[in-house]
C-alpha cells in the first residue's frame, strides 16, 4: 500500500483540568486524592434547590491562557447546559458553554523535525468535570465518587491543522509547556489533569474535503496520543483501500492491546440539546480584567527560548530544552549567577550531568538535591581550571551523594591540579 | 378581663402588623400566638388539607426562642410572628417535598435562603405548605398529597400552585405564608382565595434553596391578608444573596415607608386586551369598580395596549417546560428522592424512577421541554419563543413610560370547581393568561381582593415596573384601607 497518497488530518481536544482551590460553581475543594465523595458539597451532589456561582479564578486563568495564545477573550460568553443522563453527572446536565465561548481563535506554533508549524485553536472554554463511576470495586454494582464533579475545565479545541501523530504530540507537549507557564494546571497527566481527545481523518492527497473522522477519546499520556493516532490512521487507510468506508465514531484506546474500538457511534449519540443555564448570566469580561492578567503574564515558552539563544548564545536545541519548564529554565539562570561561568557550560551541565541523575533517582528539577548554586560552585571551579571536565563529574557525583559543597570535596579528596585553590571566588560551602 | 378573653379568641384574625404591635405590649407571648395557630391547624388543617408537614416541635422551640429575645430586647418587627412555607422552600431538617411523591423521603441539609432569612427575624415555623407538583399547576389538584381545598367554597380548587399557602393564609391557620410565582402561582391563588400575594421582580428574591421549576421565571413572595403585611415579610425575604448569581445587588427599601404616600397624580393604566374576550363579565364589573375606588382616590386612568399579549401562554409553554426539563434530570433515583424497587439495570433505574415517582402533568411538561430543546426544533420552539418573551418585556416597557401601574383583573374568573379542568390542560393553562406576562417580563405584580363573584373572592392585579415593589405595596394599601375587601373571613373559620 502506498500511504504517500494520503493525507492525514486531526484535530486535538485538550481537558486541561485549571489549578483553582474550589471549583468552577462550589466552594468545594479540588483536591486530588480524597476520600471518596468527601470534597462533594451540596451544589456538587445537585441537590434539589441549589445554584451554581462561578468561580472568579477560573475565569481570570482561561483569559490568561487565551492572552498567551493570541486569542480573542469574549467580551460576553454564555455558560448552556448540556443535557445527558449517567450517574456520575449529578444534575443531568453539564454546565459548559457552547455556541460563545469565553476564548476564540487563537494560535499555537510547534516545530517538528526542525520545521516550525501554526496550529489555529478554534476555541477554549470552561466547563465542569463530572464525577467518576468505579466498577471494579463493587459486585455486580457501581460506586460513584462525586469528588471530581464540579472540576473545572478549560476544553481547547484546535483546528484541524496537524497532519501527523508527531505533530498531535509537538501541539499537545507544547500545550503541555504552556499551561504549567500560566500555573493554570498542573498538568498531571496519571492523575488525569491534562487529557486529550483525537479527532482523526484521511483523505487522498489534494482533496480539500475532509474525511470522515472518529474521535479517540481520553489519552492521558504523550505515548498514548501518537500511537493511537497511528493506529487509527493505518485502521481507516487500510479500510479504505480495502473498499471500505470510515464510520463517524467515538472509540476508545487500549493500551494494552495497542488498539482503538469504537465506544458509541455517532447515530445513537446524545442529542444534548444544549440552552443558555438561567441560573447564570453571561459571563462579561471587561478590558480592566484583560489589561490585569495581561501584566500578570509570565514570559512565555517562545519568548524565553528567543532569549536564551540571544543572551547566552545556546543551541535552538539547548534552549528549547532548557524551557521545556519554567523550572529548569529558572534553575538554568540561577546556576550561571551563581556560576559566573559560560552559560554554555552550564547548560551542558545542567542538561546532562544533572539531569542523568535526576533521572535515575526519579526526581524533577524542583526536587534536585542540589541547588544551583552548589551547581554553580563546581561550574565555577572548571571554568577557572581548579578541575578538568573529567575530574569535575567525580567531584558531583560525591556533591549528590553527600550533599557538600565543590570546593569541599575537591579540598577533602586532593582534587585541586593547582597548587593552592583561589578562595577569592569560592562560594557557598552549604 | 372579658374585652381581653374576647381579643385573645381573635388573635388569628389580626395582621401581622396588629400581632406585632401586640406581642410587643406583653399582650401574648409568640409562644401563646404559636399554640393558638398550632391548634387552628389541627382543628382546620385536615379538611383544607393545606398542609404536607406541621413542624410542632420547631415551631415551639422558635417560639420560646422569639419570647427570650424579646425578653432581652431583642425582637425585630416579625420576631415571635408565625408563618408557613411552600414546602417548595428547603428547610434543614424538615422535609421538603415539593408536592411529590419524587421527594416524599426527601430531607434537605440546608435552609433556603428566605427560609434563613425568615428565621433570622425570628419568625416561627409553622410548617410546610402542600402545593401543586414541582409547582406545576394552577389548582393544587397535582399535588402528590392531594387537592387543597378552597376555605371559600369546599367544591372549589384554591388556586396554584401556592394554593396551600393561599388557602392556610385565608383560613387564619398562619398569618403569613410564602409562595413562589413561576406564571401565577402566588398571584392566582391569592386571587381565588381573597388574601393579598406579591410576586416581586425577580431577582429581588433569592432562589437559592428554593426548588427550581423554570429558573428564569421562579420568583419566591409573600402571601399575607393585606399589602402593608405584604411589605413587612417582604422586608424580610428580599436582599441580595451571593449564593443566587440571579439575585440583584441593589439596596433593599423601607418598604413600609410610603405605603401611606397619596395616590394624586397616579397614572394608572388599563391594557385593553385583559378586558376582551375569555373574561367573565361579573369579574369585569369588579374590576371596574375597583378602578374607580383609584380614580375617587386620584389616580387618572388611561387606556394602555399590551400588543402581544396573547403570545404569553405559549411562549411561557415553551420557555418554562424547556427549562423545567433539564431542572429535573437530577431526579434520578441515584442520590435521593424516590427510587424504584429493585432496578435491573440502569436504563431501568431511570425510566422507572422517574416514571413512577413524577405525576402526569410534570411528565407533560418534561416532554413538551425535551422536544422544544431538540435538534431541529430548538429555532422554531425555544428561540423562537426567547424572541417573544422579549417582545412581552418591550410591551411592558412602552406601557410604563405612559403610566405608573397596569390595573387589571388577576385571573379571568373566580376559584373554579375541583376537577373542573383537570381533563382539559389547555383549559387549565389559561387561567394564568392575565398573569404570565408579568414573570416572561421580571415585573412585579400583586393580587389583592377586589370583590366576590357568586360568594367567591375576585383578586385584582396590580403591574409595576422594575422594582417597583414599594409603590405597588402602597397603592394596594391605600385601595385596602379605602376598601375591606380584603378583611372578610370565609364562614366556618372564625
Amino acid at each position: 500500500m502506498n500511504e504517500m497518497q494520503w493525507e492525514v488530518v486531526i484535530g486535538l481536544e485538550i481537558h486541561a483540568q485549571l489549578a483553582t482551590r474550589s471549583k468552577i460553581f462550589s466552594g468545594a475543594s479540588t483536591a486530588y486524592g480524597a476520600a471518596p465523595n468527601t470534597q462533594a458539597c451540596a451544589v456538587d451532589l445537585g441537590l434539589p434547590g441549589v445554584l451554581p456561582v462561578l468561580n472568579r479564578e477560573a475565569v481570570r486563568m482561561a483569559v490568561k491562557f487565551g492572552l498567551a495564545i493570541e486569542a480573542t477573550i469574549a467580551p460576553c460568553s454564555i455558560f448552556a447546559r448540556k443535557n445527558y443522563f449517567y450517574p456520575d453527572l449529578p444534575k443531568g446536565y453539564q454546565i459548559s458553554q457552547y455556541e460563545l465561548p469565553v476564548v476564540a481563535k487563537g494560535r499555537l506554533n510547534i516545530f517538528v523535525d526542525g520545521e516550525e508549524r501554526t496550529i489555529g485553536v478554534t476555541r477554549a472554554h470552561l466547563e465542569e468535570d463530572a464525577g467518576k463511576s468505579l466498577h471494579e470495586d463493587f459486585h455486580g454494582l457501581t460506586g460513584i465518587d462525586l469528588n471530581r464533579a464540579g472540576t473545572p475545565l478549560l476544553e481547547i479545541v484546535s483546528e484541524p491543522d496537524i497532519r501527523s501523530a508527531a505533530e498531535a504530540v509537538a501541539y499537545m507537549k507544547k500545550l503541555h509547556v504552556l499551561v504549567r507557564y500560566l500555573e493554570i494546571c498542573d498538568g498531571n497527566m496519571q492523575e488525569g489533569s491534562f487529557r486529550c481527545d483525537a479527532n482523526v481523518s484521511v483523505r487522498p492527497k489534494g482533496e480539500t474535503a475532509l474525511g470522515t473522522r472518529t474521535e479517540t477519546k481520553n489519552l492521558n499520556s504523550f505515548r498514548f496520543v501518537e500511537k493511537a493516532i497511528n493506529y487509527e490512521i493505518e485502521r481507516q487507510i487500510e479500510l479504505l483501500e480495502s473498499g471500505g468506508t470510515v464510520i463517524q465514531e467515538t472509540r476508545l484506546y487500549d493500551s494494552n492491546k495497542d488498539e482503538t474500538r469504537p465506544m458509541r457511534s455517532k447515530e445513537e449519540a446524545n442529542d444534548y440539546r444544549y440552552f443558555p443555564d438561567p441560573d447564570l448570566l453571561p459571563l462579561e469580561i471587561d478590558a480592566s480584567l484583560i489589561e490585569a492578567v495581561k501584566r500578570e503574564l509570565p514570559e512565555l515558552p517562545d519568548e524565553k527560548r528567543t532569549r536564551f539563544r540571544e543572551q547566552y548564545g545556546l543551541s535552538d536545541d539547548d534552549a528549547a530544552t532548557l524551557t521545556d519548564s519554567r523550572e529548569l529554565a529558572d534553575f538554568f539562570e540561577a546556576t550561571v549567577t551563581a556560576a559566573g561561568a559560560e552559560p554554555k557550560l552550564c547548560a551542558n551541565w545542567v542538561m546532562g550531568e544533572l539531569a542523568a541523575a535526576l533521572n535515575r533517582s526519579g526526581l524533577s528539577i524542583d526536587q534536585s538535591p542540589l541547588s544551583p548554586e552548589q551547581l554553580g560552585g563546581l561550574l565555577t571551579r572548571i571554568e577557572d581550571n581548579t578541575i578538568s571536565g573529567k575530574i569535575a563529574k567525580e567531584v558531583f557525583n560525591r556533591m549528590w551523594d553527600e550533599r557538600l559543597s565543590a570546593d569541599v570535596v575537591i579540598e577533602q579528596q586532593g582534587l585541586s591540579r593547582l597548587p593552592t585553590a583561589p578562595r577569592s571566588k569560592r562560594s557557598s560551602t552549604q | 378581663m372579658g374585652i381581653v378573653k374576647n381579643f385573645l379568641l381573635r388573635m388569628h384574625n389580626q395582621t401581622i402588623a396588629e400581632l406585632s404591635a401586640g406581642l410587643k405590649a406583653g399582650e401574648y407571648s409568640s409562644l401563646e400566638l404559636t399554640e393558638r395557630f398550632l391548634s387552628r391547624i389541627r382543628q382546620y388543617g385536615e379538611q383544607l388539607n393545606c398542609f404536607v408537614t406541621v413542624s410542632e416541635e420547631r415551631a415551639f422551640a422558635d417560639a420560646d426562642a422569639a419570647d427570650l429575645a424579646r425578653s432581652k430586647g431583642q425582637a425585630g418587627p416579625l420576631t415571635g410572628i408565625p408563618l408557613a412555607h411552600k414546602d417548595i422552600f428547603c428547610t434543614k431538617g424538615i422535609k421538603t417535598s415539593c408536592g411529590s411523591k419524587m421527594l416524599d423521603n426527601f430531607v434537605a441539609p440546608y435552609d433556603a435562603t428566605v427560609v434563613n432569612r425568615c428565621r433570622t427575624a425570628g419568625m416561627v415555623l409553622l410548617g410546610k405548605l402542600n402545593m401543586d407538583e414541582l409547582a406545576m399547576g394552577s389548582s393544587n389538584e397535582t399535588s402528590w398529597y392531594g387537592p387543597v381545598k378552597n376555605p371559600w367554597d369546599a367544591d372549589s380548587v384554591p388556586g396554584g400552585s401556592s394554593g396551600g399557602s393561599a388557602a392556610a393564609v385565608a383560613a387564619r391557620l398562619s398569618p403569613a405564608a410564602t409562595g413562589t410565582d413561576t406564571g401565577g402561582s402566588i398571584r392566582q391563588p391569592a386571587s381565588f382565595c381573597g388574601i393579598t400575594g406579591l410576586k416581586p421582580t425577580y431577582g429581588r428574591v433569592s432562589r437559592y434553596g428554593m426548588i427550581a421549576f423554570a429558573s428564569s421565571l421562579d420568583q419566591g413572595g409573600p402571601m399575607t391578608r393585606t399589602a402593608e403585611d405584604a411589605a413587612l415579610l417582604l422586608q424580610v425575604m428580599a436582599g441580595f444573596d451571593e449564593k443566587d448569581s440571579t439575585s440583584v445587588d441593589r439596596p433593599v427599601p423601607d418598604y413600609r415607608a410610603a405605603l401611606d404616600a397619596p395616590l394624586d397624580g397616579l397614572k394608572v393604566g388599563i391594557p385593553e386586551e385583559f378586558f376582551e374576550h375569555g373574561l367573565n363579565p361579573e369579574i369585569a364589573a369588579r374590576i371596574e369598580s375597583a378602578i374607580d375606588e383609584y380614580r375617587r382616590l386620584g389616580a387618572r386612568i388611561h387606556s394602555i395596549s399590551l400588543p402581544n399579549m396573547h403570545l404569553s401562554v405559549p411562549a411561557y409553554y415553551v420557555v418554562a417546560p424547556a427549562e423545567c426539563s433539564a431542572n429535573l434530570s437530577r431526579y434520578d433515583g441515584v442520590r435521593f428522592g424516590y427510587r424504584c424497587e429493585e432496578p435491573k439495570d440502569l436504563a431501568d433505574l431511570y425510566t422507572r424512577s422517574r416514571g413512577e415517582g413524577f405525576g402526569a402533568e410534570v411528565k407533560r411538561r418534561i416532554l413538551i421541554g425535551t422536544y422544544a430543546l431538540s435538534a431541529g426544533y430548538y429555532d422554531a420552539y425555544y428561540l423562537k419563543a426567547q424572541k417573544v418573551r422579549h417582545r412581552i418585556s418591550d410591551d411592558f416597557k412602552k406601557a410604563f413610560e405612559q403610566v405608573d401601574v397596569l390595573v387589571g383583573p388577576t385571573a379571568p374568573s373566580a376559584a373554579f370547581g375541583l376537577g373542573e379542568k383537570t381533563g382539559d390542560p389547555i383549559a387549565m393553562y389559561l387561567s394564568d393568561i392575565f398573569t404570565i406576562g408579568a414573570n416572561l417580563a421580571g415585573v412585579p405584580a400583586i393580587s389583592i381582593p377586589a370583590g366576590f363573584v357568586d360568594n367567591k373572592p375576585v383578586g385584582m392585579q396590580l403591574i409595576g415596573d422594575y422594582f417597583a415593589e414599594e409603590r405597588l405595596l402602597n397603592w394596594a394599601h391605600r385601595y385596602q384601607q379605602a376598601t375591606d375587601w380584603h378583611t372578610r373571613m370565609p364562614q366556618g373559620f372564625e
